[in-house]
């Protein structure tokens, strides 16, 4: 069987690998990728915490199905949000949200 | 204790491409690219939901990440960005800053989880090979006794019809403002 700990340490790494995205990206959807990247990395963590250490409860479970719909919600936002920059400033970078009033 | 199972090469496998391709979205300068290897990162992750015997929870990422959320994406960079034409060049000085602040956290958490969290896992389950019981998930989400998450589930329905009106009116601000 896998050790619990091999799947902390993947979590970690695609988290950081989230992270850096986040820092590094100018573009909004690019940040918005990267913020995929790192629910997902805490979503390993909870099941797999939830799967070895507590085999016979689903409570990590259930918070990754909320965390899946709320990641779905707020993507769906972000997008609305970024669509709407775009229009007004002609463009998706970061740098274009600056002023947020005209 | 074997070393190469199909079950430890599979693993490896799934590892090798849920870094790998999340690595590569990460780093790749098209947009169109980086939503590819989100994808693959995502199905990689839904193998290893698999790979712990959690079905629905696989199911739930395919088709709510792998199917909703990246045709979002995808849809937002057809209709925002100018492919080709726009791929971002971020200064070299940026991406070694994320890179150090990256490397230092990665150091920090494995250290801490090397020297103090020593997990034992339970012994008696030595193979995932029970799933969880589907009517287990329905009774949990919702019913209304001790952990049992009924109130969650209704909030997170409205919280969804929030964002659906808030993305109808967000989106469509600039038609308003027009006329």
């Amino acid at each position: 069987m896998i050790p619990v700990q091999f799947y902390l340490v993947i979590s970690t790494l695609l988290f950081f690998i989230g992270v850096f995205g986040f820092i590094s990206r100018k573009n909004l959807i690019g940040l918005l990728m990267s913020i995929e990247l790192i629910l997902n990395a805490v979503n390993i963590n909870f099941v797999a915490f939830n799967r070895y250490l507590f085999p016979n409860q689903i409570e990590g479970y259930i918070y990754s199905l909320f965390i899946i719909v709320v990641a779905a919600a707020e993507t769906a936002v972000a997008i609305a949000i970024i669509m709407n920059v775009y229009r007004r400033m002609g463009n998706e970078t970061v740098k274009s949200i600056k002023e947020l009033k005209n | 204790m074997e070393l190469i199972t199909a079950n430890n090469i599979i693993f490896a496998l799934l590892s090798v491409v849920v870094l790998g391709c999340g690595l590569l979205s990460v780093l790749t300068e098209k947009l169109m690219h980086a939503a590819f290897y989100l994808f693959l990162t995502l199905v990689g992750v839904a193998g290893l939901y698999l790979q712990m015997s959690y079905d629905f929870l696989a199911a739930a990422q395919l088709s709510v990440y792998a199917g909703g959320i990246l045709m979002l994406f995808i849809f937002a960079i057809v209709l925002v960005h100018k492919i080709g034409e726009n791929s971002e060049h971020v200064r070299m000085g940026k991406k070694v800053w994320a890179g150090i602040a990256a490397f230092c956290g990665i150091a920090v958490v494995l250290c801490t989880m090397f020297l103090f969290g020593n997990f034992s896992a339970d012994p008696s389950t030595d193979q995932f090979t029970e799933t969880v019981n589907m009517e287990l998930i329905g009774r949990t989400l919702l019913g209304t006794g001790k952990h049992q998450y009924l109130l969650p589930f209704e909030a997170t329905g409205i919280l969804l019809l929030a964002c659906i009106i808030g993305a109808l009116v967000i989106a469509n601000k600039e038609k308003e403002d027009k006329e």
